[in-house]
Parts: C-alpha cells; structure tokens; sequence
C-alpha cells in the first residue's frame, strides 16, 4: 500500500464548489494525507522541516489546487521554493525524493477546448505545468498526468460529484497499486484512464 | 534617654503598621482602616503601649495631608483645575452651605443654642481629605466620575477652612458678655489682628508669591539642584518648599492644604514633577499613616462606654445627614448609575479640620470641655467607619444597583441568540470587538465602565455594564445561549476565575481569552482554554520587526524575522508549559518572576538557530555546491592528463 500527500492550496475553499467535492472524495480515506495550506500556514509561514517531514513520509505527492493565471496559487510555489531544498530534494545530497510520483490535480474556469494551439488559451494544460513537470524531474521524482477538471463556470452538481468519484477512485487505485502505469503514461490526463 | 523613648516610638508606630496593613488590605478593608485599628490597639484602651502624646503625633502626622495635596496638585495641570471650576464651587460650595445648615437645625433641636449650633454644622460639613483622597488613590477611583467629584469637594472644602477659622470667634462672642469677648478677641495675635481687606490683600500676594516662584523660579533652582547630582539635596529642596509654602500660607490664615495645593498645581507642567512626586511620595505615605494610627489611638473608648447608645446614634444620625445632603446633590449635579452613592458614601464622614476647629472653639470657649470631647469622639468614629461604608457601598449597594440597572439599561436577550460575548471593553476588547463587527458578527459587551453607550449601541453592540466575575451578570448577558466568550478584561486574575466558572458550567462555550504572561497563559491551558494570547507579544515583535528594518534589514527580512521569531516563541511556549506542569509547585513558589521567564526563555532558546528555514532562499548554497562540483571536475580532469 502507497502513502499519499495532498498538497492542497485554495485561498478561498469556503467558497469552492468542485474543488470542495473533490477534498470530500479523498478525506478519511486510509493512506492519504490532506495538507491543507493555506489552512495550515494563512500567513504563509511554512514549517519547512515538518513539510519535509511529511513529504519523505509519503510515496505520491498531488500538488492539489486551483489553475490560477495557469500556475498554482501563490502558497504552493512559497512551498516549493522553500520546502524543495537544495540538499533535500535536489543537488549532490539532495536525494529525499527520488523515486516518488508526484502529479497536479488541478481546476480551470475554461473548457478543455480553449486550452490547446487553436484555442482562446493557445497552449495545453500539459504545457502549462512543464515547470511542475520539470521540478519533479530536477527532484528524481516520475511526473504523471495530472487530474483535471475543466470548465468550473458552468458545471453541473451531477458532474462534479462524478469527478469527485474520479478523483476518489483513482487516489484509491493509486493506493493499492493497482494502477498500470505503462497505459497511464501514455495519457494525456489521469482523468482518461477512466474512459 | 530621650532617644531611646523615641526610638521605642518609632518601634511601635512601626510594627503596628507593618502588622496591620497588610492584613488589612488582604481582608479587602482598605489601608485607611488597617492604619486607624492598629491606632486603637496600641492606643490607651488596649495595650496602652502609646498614650497622651498620640495627640501630638497626629498635628505632626497631619502634615501627611499636607503632602498629599501637593502630590495631587502635581498631577493636575492649572487647565484641568479649571475645567473642575463648576464642580467645586457649585457642588463644593453647595455641600458646605446645605450640610452646614441641616446639622445646625439638626443641632438645635438637640438644645444647642444658635451660635454653637451653627459652630457644629460648620465644623461638621467637613469631610476628611486623608482618607477620601488615600482611598480614591488605592482604589484607582482619581479618574472616577465620582472619584472627581469627591476631589473637587475636598478642595472646597479646603478653601472653607479659611473663612470658617474666622466665623467661630465671632460666633464665639455671640450670648457671651461682650467684655470677655473683647479680651478673647484681642488674644489673637499676627494677621488675625489686622482688618480683613489688609488680610485679604496679604493672602493674594502670598498666592500670587508661590505662583510667581513656581512658574519662573522653581524651575531653575531644580535644574541648578539636580546638576550637583545629589539626590538627597534634591529632596531637601522638595520638602523645603513644600514645608515653606505650608508655612507662608498657615502665617497669613490659609491652610497650609491649599497653598501646598496651589505650588503643587503650579508645578505641574514642571520638567522636574515626576521627580517631585518620587520623592515626597514615600514622606506623604507614612506621614498619612502615621496619622490614621494617631487618629485611631485618640479615640476616647472612655466617653464612648460611658455613653455608647448615645453617642453611636450621633454618630450615624452625623453620617445620615452628611449621606442624605451629597445624595441629592450628586443627583442634581449629573451623578447617575450608583455613582452618587459611591459620591455620598465618599464623603459621609467628618474631617481631620474638626479636631483643629474643635480645639480652636473650645480655646474661644465656644464649646466646653464636655461638648468638645463629645464632637471629637463623633468626629473620630465617623472617620473610622467611613472605609465600611465604602465596603458596603461595594457589597451591597452597587450589586443591587447594578441588577436594578440591568433591567433598566440593558437590552433585552432573545432566547434565541447565540451571542458573542465580550467581557471588558477597553483597548484590548475594542478592537477584538470592532474585528468582529467589521465581520457582521453581533457582539454583546460586558463592561464595568462603559463609556460611549450611545454610539457603541448604534453600530450594534450590546451592552452590559458590571463585573463579570459575578455570575448573575453573565447570566443577564445570556452566556447560558452564547457560543463563544472573549475575556479581554486587563483583572487577569478574575478573568481566570471567570473562565473556570464558565468551564464548570458551560463547557461547551468556546472561551478566548487574553493573558498578561506565559504562566497566565498555563493556567488558561490547565482549563483547557487553547486560544489565549498574550496582551503584549504582538505589538512587540512587530516594533522589533520595525527596529530590524532601521537598522537595515529590508522590510521583508525584518517581516520574515519577526514572524519567525513569532512561531519560535509558539515553540518556546509550548516547551515551557511542559516544564511548567511538571514543576508547577516550584513555579508558583516563584511567584512568576519575570525573571524567572526570562532564563527559562532564554535557555530554550540557545537550541534553536533562527533562520533555518529561508536557507533555501539563499542561492550561496547553491553557488557553494557548484563551484565544488566544477572544482572536482577539473581535478578529475588534471589527473586523467596527468595520467
């Protein structure tokens, strides 16, 4: 059975419909972890050595959050840059992390069509989170794809408590290592595996 | 040897303090009543251990008085003085004037004949400046609405003396032979002899003496003083001029109260005042008790067992008439809320002037020996029982007031309500308070001072005045309802006390409170009250952080400094109160010494280096391990040529 840390960082979850669904999936399961940031740091003061702590005690990390300006909200990027540590999660001794799967369950406004080359956006999500991809790597940690739910404005309850099952099954399966993780590489979301 | 009988004196007064005060003050009676009963048990009636010359110690102690008013006058600015113009002459001059006539009329239903009869009321009208004023101060009560007007009264009252020392050898004249009374008059001596516009003349140019010296030539005869450095020459000054304007003053008929007073007030924008203050404090402290003692050594238990019934009955037939007079007028001048009983209950007694006016009288033989030993003794008992009165004013009139006021005053609590409540509504409990507003949150307030009802109601407050440690209060606030109580009260003893009541028997009210200390902030622990927070740690670690900046930090490392310093202080806290509950006996034996935090800080301290975790901030690192890296490179290529 893996060990999973949820990162998660939403500056105003009280008034957060999907993103509140999907924490409500995933809570109490047994194995998971749910580190709320800003609940536990609101004034970003974060205890890096308890954060270290957390992350060598886990084997899958989520980086859990918003899409905000197509990045993470500002606590999460206070995280990596001062709980990634040179000597923990990178250089010469940095090597805390190697070996663990980290990946971004995130929630956009826009649909899944303004986010590609023709669309309003211009790139992909994918594109959009090569820094979180390339942290991981930097960390010797396997990226996979991330969880996405799109469109946020105008989603329905009935589909935002299918993604909060989405989310709870595949958080599960990852749980139980019965994930093939050969067919998941090769999708362009965690979500597809499900298809 | 004389020095021997002095010093066995000095014993005496002393122990007799040092033994009763304290006991006093911990029973709640207040110093003025531990001073006066250790008088009465080392006066003549019971161990007889000081006798006749208790007399003389008080005309010396009362120069205490003396000292007290001038320490007053130093704390009110001349502007302040006359902004209380209103209340001193209107309620002042009111009090004497009306208690003098009711005691007269009083008087002479009691077959005193009309010029004694006034003589009485006159001297009667007074009460003690000693120990209203000691009490005002022990209990804070200065600043008092009621407090303030006690104050102007006395000062009043002060002025009174004056013309009061004239009237009785008139009146002293008046139904005796007009030839003895001529021979009388003619005894007095000095300025008393000279017509009173030559009097009046001669008292305006020592007050315009003592104002003049005050304002333009005190000053640099202190600063010349204070240069040589000699503190002792210092309070030789100080008590020199208090003791020469006493003088000046008591030579031209004035009370020597008042002129102090006056070079007191003068003095009061001086730079050297609080200097001043320090240093004839502790002389007026023990001169005033040394005063009460004497007072309470000259009670005459004699005169008193020959004739109790009757002369208790004067006694409070006095304070009823005193009582009933400033009720009234507290009422028409605005006193409300059980302050004109705090005001009456003040002033109810008789004054340390009657013993002087007493013995002037029967000197002008206006009063016998029989009657001037029978005004005294009134005159003493009222004064002793004038610190119970403030007891029972404490006890049992403003609690009933106060549940009166509550149906009165208070908003009516819905059933329904889940309230805020907020006991103590000062600096700290505004801003909790307005936080919470500013939020749309309804807050109830309980405060025993409650100062802007009107504009707090507006903006949605509830209010509720009394003490909180009284359970019927918090009640009438609907704690019963409420879900959450924030206790700012700066009494952090009582507001602990409050929490365990309110633990005991609301345990499921969330309780916030805030605590003066770390050991203040265990015992909210030990009650299981998790969120308290220190009344002081914030505001100074934000200035350090503000120190840090000046002295060049950016403002954001000097931000992440004193945040850092912030969660440490969590961490010490924490660590601190595991020491604590281990050791806590030891630590209340130590009397939570502010010293005894700091080592203990101090000590936890040294294992935690401070800036662990903005490391990674820091690209030296980094650089470190690169040039290292490249350095290791080369070497390993040196050797492969090499090779």
């Amino acid at each position: 059975m893996k060990k999973i840390l949820i990162l998660f960082a939403h500056p105003t979850f009280h008034k957060s419909r999907i993103n509140k669904q999907l924490i409500n999936a995933v809570e109490n399961m047994e194995g998971v972890t749910i580190n709320n940031l800003y609940e536990n740091y609101p004034d970003f003061f974060i205890n890096v050595k308890k954060e270290q702590d957390l992350l060598i005690g886990h084997d899958i990390i989520i980086w859990h959050h918003p899409f905000y300006w197509y990045s993470a909200p500002a606590i999460l990027k206070e995280w990596m840059d001062l709980v990634l540590g040179l000597g923990f999660a990178y250089g010469a001794e940095g090597k805390a992390l190697e070996g663990k799967m980290v990946f971004s369950a995130i929630s956009t406004g826009g649909k899944k069509e303004v986010y590609c080359k023709e669309g309003q956006n211009q790139f992909t999500i994918n594109q959009f989170l090569i820094p979180f991809n390339q942290s991981a790597n930097l960390c010797g940690m396997t990226y996979l794809p991330p969880f996405v739910v799109h469109g946020s404005h105008n989603i329905s309850e009935k589909e935002i408590e299918n993604f909060g099952d989405m989310y709870h099954n595949l958080i599960e399966m990852l749980r139980d290592e019965k994930v093939d993780f050969s067919k998941l590489k090769l999708k362009e979301y965690s979500n597809n595996l499900f298809e | 040897m004389h020095n021997q009988e002095f010093f066995f004196q000095a014993l005496i007064y002393l122990v007799a303090a040092v033994i009763s005060v304290p006991i006093a003050k911990k029973m709640g009676l207040g110093s003025v009543l531990g001073y006066l009963l250790a008088g009465v048990i080392i006066g003549p009636f019971v161990l007889k251990l000081v006798g006749s010359e208790a007399g003389e110690v008080m005309h010396f102690a009362e120069f205490g008085v003396v000292l007290m008013l001038f320490v007053i006058g130093l704390e009110l600015q001349p502007s302040l003085l006359w902004k209380m113009r209103r209340s001193i002459f209107g309620l002042g001059g009111l009090q004497v004037l009306i208690t003098s006539v009711v005691i007269a009329v009083v008087a002479l239903l009691f077959n005193f004949k009309l010029n004694r009869a006034i003589a009485i009321g006159l001297i009667l009208a007074l009460s003690s400046t000693a120990i209203v004023l000691q009490t005002l101060s022990e209990k804070g009560l200065m600043r008092n609405i009621a407090g303030k007007s006690a104050f102007s009264v006395l000062l009043f009252q002060d002025m009174a003396v004056i013309p009061i020392l004239a009237i009785l050898p008139i009146l002293a004249t008046m139904g005796i032979s007009k030839s003895i009374a001529d021979s009388e008059i003619s005894d007095v001596t000095g300025i008393a002899s000279l017509s009173g516009w030559l009097q009046l003349l001669i008292i305006l140019v020592v007050i315009a003496a003592i104002i003049f010296i005050g304002r333009f030539v005190a000053r640099h005869i202190f600063r010349f003083i204070a240069e040589t450095g000699m503190h002792e020459v210092f309070t030789a000054l100080a008590l020199l001029m208090v003791i020469g304007t006493a003088m000046a003053t008591d030579a031209v008929g004035l009370s020597p109260a008042l002129g102090t007073f006056i070079a007191g007030v003068v003095l009061a924008d001086n730079e050297y005042r609080h200097e001043l203050e320090n240093t004839i404090n502790p002389f007026k402290g023990l001169l005033l008790g040394l005063f009460f003692i004497s007072v309470g050594a000259s009670i005459n238990f004699l005169l008193l067992i020959e004739n109790p019934f009757q002369i208790i009955g004067f006694v409070f037939l006095l304070i009823f008439l005193k009582f009933s007079v400033l009720i009234v007028l507290g009422r028409i001048f605005k006193l409300k809320k059980g302050y004109e009983f705090l005001f009456a209950f003040l002033l109810a007694q008789s004054s340390e002037f009657a013993f002087v006016l007493i013995s002037f009288s029967k000197q002008n033989r206006l009063f016998d020996n029989h009657t001037a030993g029978l005004l005294l003794l009134v005159v003493t008992l009222s004064m002793v029982i004038s610190p119970l009165l403030l007891i029972f004013n404490d006890k049992a009139i403003s609690p009933i007031l106060a549940r009166w006021q509550n149906k009165l005053e208070y908003d009516e609590i819905d059933d329904q309500e889940n309230p805020i409540i907020i006991a103590g509504f000062g600096r700290f409990g505004l801003i909790v308070g307005r936080i919470l507003l500013a939020n749309n949150f309804k807050v109830t307030i309980i405060d025993s001072n409650p100062s802007n009802i009107e504009v707090l109601r507006k903006h949605g407050f509830k209010l509720y005045f009394g003490d909180v440690t009284r359970p019927q209060v918090l009640e009438k606030a609907g704690i019963k309802n409420a879900r959450m109580l924030i206790l700012s009260l700066p009494e952090h003893d009582e507001a602990l006390k409050v929490a365990k009541y309110v633990r005991k028997k609301y345990p499921e009210i969330e309780i916030l409170a805030r605590a003066r200390d770390i050991f203040h902030v265990f015992e909210y622990f030990n009650l299981n009250v998790k969120n308290v927070q220190r009344e002081m740690l914030n505001s100074s670690i934000e200035l350090g952080a503000k120190a840090l900046t000046n002295l060049g930090f950016t403002r954001y490392e000097a931000y992440r400094a004193a945040r850092t310093f912030k969660h440490h202080e969590d961490e010490v806290m924490q660590e601190l109160y595991k020491h604590w509950q281990e050791d806590e006996v030891h630590y209340i034996q130590e009397t939570r010494r502010f010293s005894e935090q700091l080592s203990e800080t101090l000590q936890a301290e040294k294992n935690y280096s401070i800036h662990d975790g903005d490391d990674s901030w820091s690209v030296n690192l980094l650089r470190d391990e690169m040039i290292s890296k490249s350095n290791h490179e080369k070497t390993n290529l040196k050797k492969a040529k090499s090779k």
